[in-house]
């Protein structure tokens, strides 16, 4: 049985997974703590191109550009980056594009920065008022039936899904250096 | 300077199956005009994204040509995706900037190519294998051959006039625009 630090640390293994299940041949994202593991992860996969880009919006191109091509995409990036890509979602749209975000959260649950907390407040809506389906995983014991579920409705349904990752889930940023 | 239309006829004569994703405005009417083709993405929003549409589709489909035709405006919008594209430098990818210097679509305003900003020097300190400006026809032939054979990624800023030309409009279902495209590429 694993330890529920195991499940814990291993969220980005899960949701990896599933992108190999499902066939994700493209990765976007802009360099990220939370995000870092699945990072490494696709970087080390040579069926997935990991494309680091200089800003989210970017990533919600490439996606359009692979469904074209006829390859699935995700995309990674942090709260703060949701409101970089908000006309560019309007592409994901208005041609049906199939799209899964991961969302890793920041300006909630014990955020030292208040920086983070406007945009961190209003990323769910956004996003849904961007015609996104957004679910939000708060437990890692919840990881791998919300992702499953998600990348399923995603690309059966040509759907924009975004997938939250709680601050709670990926631990609040440490600023002991 | 260059006449828009003549230039991009050009380019895609006997485009065989070069996959091209056009710019919204005046870009997307360019290419309209020059013969609608189910191999055309046409963009009639998501200004910035264009460049990075056309390192989408480069990556997934290696063995094909992708060719981008936008506009000066769409590219300054989405500069940051040229660094993007050095990153990842396809060899499939070229980029047709149809560069007047002005913003067309909201009444002809000066853009930052006007004030001497250099998408060509930008694209060459973003690693592209290729890049140039092009400012007289006879030079069509051989750019064509870069978007056909070219090891990319390539720029082109083909400096076009500032003179207003009719709209050539194409389909603007985006739904069905992707979904020509999606069975074009299976079958080309």
């Amino acid at each position: 049985m694993p330890t529920p630090t195991d499940i814990k640390t291993s969220w980005p293994d899960a949701i990896y997974g599933h992108f190999r299940r499902v066939g994700i041949r493209q990765v976007g994202y802009v360099p990220d703590a939370g995000h870092s593991r699945l990072i490494e992860l696709c970087q080390a996969d040579n069926a997935i191109a990991d494309v680091v880009l200089t800003t989210e919006e970017e990533g919600v191109g490439l996606v359009a550009g692979a469904a074209l091509g006829g390859q699935r995409a995700a995309l990674l990036m942090q709260s703060s980056g949701v409101g970089n890509c908000i006309n560019m979602f309007s592409l994901l749209r208005n041609c049906g594009f199939g799209c899964v975000v991961f969302v890793t959260m920041r300006g909630e649950f014990g955020e030292f920065n208040p920086w983070q907390v406007p945009m961190g407040a209003i990323t769910e809506d956004v996003l849904k008022l961007a015609g996104f389906l957004t679910y939000r995983i708060d437990d890692a014991d919840a990881v791998d039936d919300i992702v499953g579920a998600g990348c399923d409705m995603a690309f059966d349904g040509n759907l924009q899904v975004a997938i939250l990752l709680s601050q709670r889930l990926i631990g609040r940023k440490q600023w002991t250096r | 300077m260059l006449d828009r239309r003549g230039l991009v006829r050009q380019l895609l004569v006997e485009r065989g199956d070069l996959l091209v994703v056009s710019g919204l405005g005046s870009a997307t009417y360019d290419v309209a005009a020059a013969g609608d083709h189910p191999l055309n993405f046409y963009l009639w929003g998501a200004m910035g994204g264009t460049a990075m549409i056309g390192l989408g589709l480069a990556l997934a489909q290696p063995h094909k040509r992708i060719a981008v035709l936008t506009g000066d405006g769409d590219m300054l919008m989405g500069l940051g995706s040229l660094a993007t594209i050095g990153v990842q430098q396809p060899k499939n990818l070229a980029i047709v900037v149809l560069d007047n210097a002005h913003y067309g679509e909201t009444g002809m305003q000066a853009s930052h190519t006007k004030a001497g900003i250099d998408l060509v020097a930008v694209a060459l300190g973003c690693r592209f294998k290729h890049a140039r400006v092009m400012s007289r026809i006879e030079d069509a032939a051989e750019v064509r051959k870069l978007l056909h054979a070219g090891e990319g990624p390539i720029l082109v800023s083909a400096r076009i006039g500032e003179e207003d030309v009719p709209r050539v409009l194409p389909i603007r279902d985006g739904h069905a625009i992707k979904q020509r495209f999606i069975a074009a590429v299976n079958s080309a």
